[in-house]
C-alpha cells in the first residue's frame, strides 16, 4: 500500500516537473508583455494550444510508463524477494529466490540464495554431529549398564548429599537379602534412585571415609580411596570401598597454564593456542594441578558381603591360635617334665611315673589338636579385615576433632611422631579413642586429655593421657568388654573387639613422676612410603578416567532433596504411587487392608523395579463378594505378615516422597485408622489422580481409573492387584503433569490447592 | 634362709614340673591355681618371687600383676610372667604392667632357673 502511495506521489511530482517550468515561463512572459503583444500572443497561441496540450500529455504518459516500470522492477521486485526470503527462513528451507528483474536485483537474489545454501549445509552438519554425539552417549550408557550388571560386587553411586544416583542389581540383591522380614518389603526397597544411602549405611562411617579421602586428595595421594567394614541391623558384615567422583575443573587447568606463560609472550591466538601452551604448562603442572581445586562431587561405593568370609576368618584365627598358643603350653609342659626327668636321676619311681604320664598326656593332646585344627583349617579362606595404612598423626587429629565435637572435652597433643604409619581400621580406632575419653569424662570427671604417639620397634603406641585422678586397674577390664557408646551412638563392637581386630593390646599405666595416667593402645606399625609426586599428576587428569564414566549424573544433585517443599515443581519431586486392596469399602466399619502395592516415580520416570508388593493377613475373614473383584483368597493371605509389620515397612518405603493414589481419601482413611495402634503416621503430602482428573477434565462424566487411562491413551493390564493399579495410576499421573502445566498448575502447592477446589474433594469415608 | 617362690598356674601338668624343679633348687614353694588364690597367697605366703601364668580362671595374670604392683607392701616381690601368650604386644603389656621378666612357653628349665637366681640376686 505504501508503495502505491509513493507511486502516486511520484507521478504528481513528474507531472509538475514536466508542465510547471513551461507554464511558469508562459505566465512570466504574459505578465511582462504590453496589451498589443498579449493580443498577438493570444492570437498566435490559442489556436495551437490543443497541439501543445496533446504533446505534453503524451510526454506525461510516457514518463508515467517509465516510472511505473522502474517501480515494478525495483520496489515491487524487492518486496517480493523479501517475502520469498521470509518463506525460506521459516516454512520452506528448500525454497529459492527466482532470478528476475534488473541485473542489480538479480545479483542480490543470487547472493541471498548462496547464503541460504550455506545455512542449509551448516544445519545438516550440526544435525549430523548432534546425532553422532547422542549415539555415542547412548552407547557409553549401555556399555556402563552392561558392565555394572556383570559385576560381582554391589556398586552404588551417590552424590555428596548421600542420594543414590545409580546402583547395580548386585547391590540391590545384597541389601534385599540383608533385609529383615519378608523380602518383598524393605531392604531391597530401601535402595533406590534418589533415596538416602544413610538408610542402609551408617552416616558416621560415610562422612569419616569422605573426610579421609579429601585429606588424601589434598596431600596428592595417588589412590584416594577408603575402606571400611560396617555391620547391618541384623549383624551382617559389609566391606565397603569408597572412591571419590572428581570434577577436575577444566577451566582451572587452563588458567593455570595461562598463568605459567612468560609475561612477554602474548596470549596465543586461534585454535592452536592450547597446543602451543602445552609445553610451558607441563613444567608447572605437577604443582598447579595439585593446587587446583579438586571437587569431589560424589562417590562410588563397592560393597561386598563378607559375613561368611569373616566367620571363616574367625575360624582360621582360632585354628591358628590353638596351633600356636595351645601347643606352646603343651610343649612347655612336656619340655619342663623331660628336662626335670633328665636332670634328676635320683627321682623316685612313683614320681618318675607321674612325670612320664604328663609327657604322654600332653603329647597325645597335641596330636589331637593338630589333627582337629588341620581339618578345620583346610576349608577356611583367606580374607582379612581391611586394615589400611594411615599416617598416625592423621588418626590422632581426626580423633581429637571427634572428641572435641562429641564431648566438648578440651584435648591437647603431646609428642607426636609425624612419620609414623600404622595399619588400622581408622573408623573403629577413632571410635575406641573417643569411647575411652567419654568414659573418663563421665566416670572420673576428667577435664582435659592429651594424645601422644610414639613407636618402639614394629609397634606404635597411642596414649590417651590425663592428669590427677587415677583409676583402678579393674575399670579398664570392664570397659574393654562393653559395647562402645558415645552419647547416643552405639557401636556393635567392644573395645576388646577393636583391639583384637588390630592384633594390638591395651592397658592402663601410671606415670607417677608426671602425676598422670594413661591408656596405651599398641598397634602394629606399617611401612608406607609417601607416594612420589610424579605419579600423581596423571591420576588427577580427568582424562585418565575410563570413558564410560562420562555421565551427567551429578547434575541430579538435590533433585530429590530431603524435605518436601510445596513450592517445588511437580516434575522435580519423587513420588510413591500406591494402591490397596481391602476386604470391603467401609474402613470405619472394620474393613481391613489385604494387599499393598506401590511403585516409585523419580525424575519423571516410573521406576518399575522399585516397588512394594505385599499381601496382608487381615485377621478378619474375607467377604465372599469381594473375592471375584480382587482375586485374593483366604489361602493367599494365610501366613502372610499382618499390617503391624507391613505398614511400618511401607512407611519406610514412602519416606521423603509425595504419596499418589487414585481416590486417595479412601486408602488414607485405612492408614489413619491404624495410626494410633501402629504408631505410624503418614505426614507427607498426598495427590489424588481422581481429583486431578476432575481439575483437568471438569466436564467429563467418569473419573474412574479405567476411563482416565483410556482418555490419556494408556494400556491397562493387570488391573485389580494393588501393584497393577499402582502402575496404572503412576502412568496416569505422569501424563497429567504436562496437562496440569498447560493450566498453569506447576508446583505441588498449586496441584494440592486445585484438587481441594474440586467437588470430589468433599467425599468422606 | 631359702627364698620363697609362689607358682601361679591352673595347669597341673606344668605345676608338677615347676614345683619339683623349685624344690630341687632348695626354694620353699607354694602353688595357686587361679588369680584370686594368687593374690591371697601373695600376702599369706609372702613370696620373694612369683611365677605367673596369664590365662587363668577368675583373674588373668595381667590383672594379678597390676594388683600386686599397686600394693605398696609387695613392692619387693619379683614377678616372672610364664605364659603361652607370645605375641610382641603381649610381652610389651606384661613388662609395662610391672613384670620383671617375661618368659614364653616352651622354655628351657635351665634358663628359667638362671633367670630366677639372677632376679633373687
Amino acid at each position: 500500500m505504501k508503495a502505491k502511495y509513493r507511486f502516486i506521489l511520484a507521478a504528481c511530482v513528474l507531472g509538475l516537473l514536466m508542465t510547471g517550468p513551461f507554464a511558469l515561463t508562459a505566465a512570466l512572459l504574459f505578465a511582462d508583455a504590453k496589451d498589443a503583444e498579449r493580443e498577438a500572443f493570444a492570437q498566435f497561441l490559442l489556436p495551437r494550444l490543443p497541439l501543445g496540450g496533446l504533446m505534453t500529455l503524451l510526454g506525461f504518459i510516457g514518463g508515467l510508463i517509465l516510472l511505473r516500470s522502474l517501480f515494478q522492477q525495483y520496489v515491487h521486485g524487492l518486496l517480493r524477494m523479501a517475502e520469498t526470503l521470509r518463506l525460506m527462513l521459516g516454512a520452506n528451507h528448500n525454497f529459492r529466490v527466482a532470478l528476475e528483474g534488473p541485473p542489480e536485483v538479480r545479483e542480490l537474489a543470487r547472493a541471498a540464495n548462496h547464503l541460504a545454501q550455506q545455512r542449509d549445509e551448516l544445519l545438516t552438519d550440526v544435525g549430523e554431529q548432534i546425532r553422532n554425539a547422542k549415539a555415542t552417549v547412548e552407547e557409553e550408557k549401555n556399555r556402563l549398564a552392561a558392565l555394572m550388571s556383570e559385576l560381582a560386587m554391589g556398586v552404588i553411586v551417590c552424590n555428596l548429599d548421600g542420594r543414590i544416583l545409580l546402583y547395580n542389581s548386585r547391590a540391590r540383591l545384597q541389601f534385599k537379602t540383608l533385609a529383615q522380614g519378608p523380602t518383598s518389603m524393605s531392604g531391597g526397597a530401601l535402595i533406590g534412585l534418589g533415596r538416602s544411602i544413610f538408610s542402609i549405611l551408617e552416616r558416621g562411617q560415610i562422612t569419616h571415609s569422605l573426610e579421609n579421602i579429601q585429606q588424601r586428595l589434598r596431600k596428592g595421594s595417588a589412590e584416594p580411596t577408603a575402606n571400611f567394614i560396617t555391620s547391618t541391623r541384623n549383624g551382617q558384615l559389609l566391606r565397603c570401598q569408597m572412591a571419590p567422583v572428581l570434577r577436575t575443573g577444566a577451566d582451572s587447568t587452563t588458567t593455570a597454564s595461562v598463568d605459567s606463560l612468560p609475561p612477554n609472550l602474548p596470549p596465543a591466538e586461534g585454535g592452536d593456542s592450547t597446543s602451543s601452551q602445552a609445553a610451558p604448562a607441563q613444567g608447572g603442572s605437577a604443582t598447579t594441578m595439585l593446587g587446583a581445586e579438586l571437587h569431589v562431587t560424589g562417590y562410588v561405593l563397592t560393597i561386598e558381603n563378607i559375613t561368611r568370609n569373616f566367620e571363616r576368618e574367625a575360624e582360621r584365627d582360632q585354628a591358628l591360635q590353638s596351633l600356636t598358643d595351645g601347643n606352646r603350653a603343651a610343649l612347655g609342659n612336656i619340655r619342663a617334665a623331660v628336662e626335670t626327668l633328665l636332670d634328676s636321676p635320683e627321682m623316685e619311681s612313683d614320681i618318675r611315673a607321674r612325670f612320664t604320664r604328663v609327657i604322654a598326656d600332653e603329647a597325645s593332646a597335641m596330636s589331637g589338636r593338630l589333627e582337629a585344627t588341620m581339618s578345620r583349617f583346610a576349608d577356611s579362606l583367606k580374607t582379612r579385615w581391611p586394615l589400611e595404612d594411615v599416617l598416625g598423626i592423621d588418626i590422632l587429629a581426626a580423633a581429637a576433632r571427634r572428641i572435641d565435637e562429641r564431648l566438648q572435652l578440651p584435648i591437647k597433643h603431646e609428642d607426636q611422631d609425624a612419620e609414623l604409619w600404622m595399619r588400622v581400621d581408622s573408623f573403629a580406632l577413632i571410635q575406641a579413642i573417643t569411647f575411652l575419653a567419654s568414659r573418663l569424662q563421665d566416670h572420673y570427671a576428667i577435664r582435659e586429655v592429651r594424645l601422644r604417639l610414639s613407636a618402639e620397634g614394629r609397634m606404635v603406641f597411642v596414649d590417651l593421657i590425663w592428669s590427677g585422678t587415677t583409676i583402678s586397674s579393674e575399670t579398664l577390664y570392664t570397659w574393654e568388654l562393653e559395647p562402645m557408646t558415645v552419647g547416643a551412638e552405639t557401636s556393635p563392637l567392644t573395645l576388646r573387639d577393636v583391639i583384637d581386630r588390630h592384633g594390638g593390646e591395651i592397658w592402663y599405666q601410671r606415670d607417677k613422676a608426671a602425676h598422670s595416667a594413661f591408656f596405651r593402645i599398641v598397634l602394629p606399625a606399617a611401612v608406607t612410603p609417601e607416594v612420589p609426586a610424579t605419579d600423581q599428576a596423571q591420576h588427577l587428569h580427568s582424562d585418565s578416567r575410563p570413558e564410560y564414566y562420562d555421565f551427567d549424573l551429578f547434575a541430579a544433585r538435590d533433585a530429590a532433596g530431603s524435605g518436601i517443599d510445596p513450592e517445588r515443581r511437580l516434575t522435580d519431586l519423587a513420588y510413591s504411587v500406591f494402591d490397596t486392596e481391602t476386604t470391603g469399602l467401609q474402613p470405619s466399619e472394620g474393613d481391613e487392608i489385604i494387599q499393598l502395592g506401590a511403585v516409585r516415580i523419580v525424575n519423571n520416570r516410573l521406576l518399575r523395579q522399585e516397588i512394594f508388593d505385599q499381601l496382608v493377613d487381615p485377621v478378619i475373614p474375607l467377604k465372599p463378594e469381594g473375592i471375584p473383584i480382587h482375586g485374593i483368597t483366604e489361602a493367599m493371605v494365610n501366613g502372610q505378615p499382618k499390617l503391624d509389620v507391613v505398614l511400618p515397612a511401607f512407611h519406610e518405603f514412602c519416606a521423603e516422597t509425595v504419596l499418589v493414589a487414585h481416590n486417595a481419601a479412601f486408602d488414607m482413611r485405612f492408614f489413619q485408622l491404624k495410626e494410633d495402634s501402629l504408631g505410624v503416621r503418614f505426614t507427607q503430602p498426598v495427590l489424588d489422580t481422581l481429583l486431578l482428573s476432575a481439575v483437568i477434565h471438569p466436564n467429563q462424566e467418569s473419573h474412574r481409573l479405567e476411563s482416565i487411562a483410556e482418555r490419556l491413551g494408556i494400556n491397562v493390564i493387570g488391573r485389580h492387584t494393588a501393584l497393577g493399579d499402582a502402575y496404572v495410576t503412576g502412568e496416569v499421573f505422569l501424563k497429567m503433569i504436562p496437562l496440569l502445566a498447560d493450566m498453569g498448575i506447576v508446583t505441588l502447592r498449586q496441584a494440592l490447592d486445585a484438587s481441594q477446589r474440586t467437588y470430589f474433594a468433599r467425599v468422606k469415608y | 634362709m631359702s627364698h620363697r617362690i609362689l607358682i601361679v598356674d591352673d595347669e597341673p601338668n606344668i605345676v608338677i614340673s615347676l614345683e619339683y624343679l623349685m624344690k630341687k633348687e632348695g626354694f620353699q614353694v607354694a602353688v595357686a591355681t587361679d588369680g584370686e588364690a594368687a593374690l591371697q597367697q601373695a600376702s599369706a605366703f609372702a613370696p620373694d618371687l612369683i611365677l605367673l601364668d596369664i590365662m587363668m580362671p577368675k583373674k588373668s595374670g595381667f590383672e594379678v600383676c597390676q594388683a600386686l604392683r599397686a600394693d605398696p607392701a609387695l613392692t619387693a616381690v619379683k614377678i616372672i610372667m610364664l605364659t603361652a601368650k607370645g605375641r610382641e604386644t603381649e610381652v610389651a603389656k606384661g613388662l609395662a604392667l610391672g613384670a620383671d621378666a617375661y618368659i614364653t612357653k616352651p622354655f628351657s628349665t635351665k634358663d628359667l632357673v638362671a633367670q630366677i637366681k639372677s632376679l633373687l640376686g
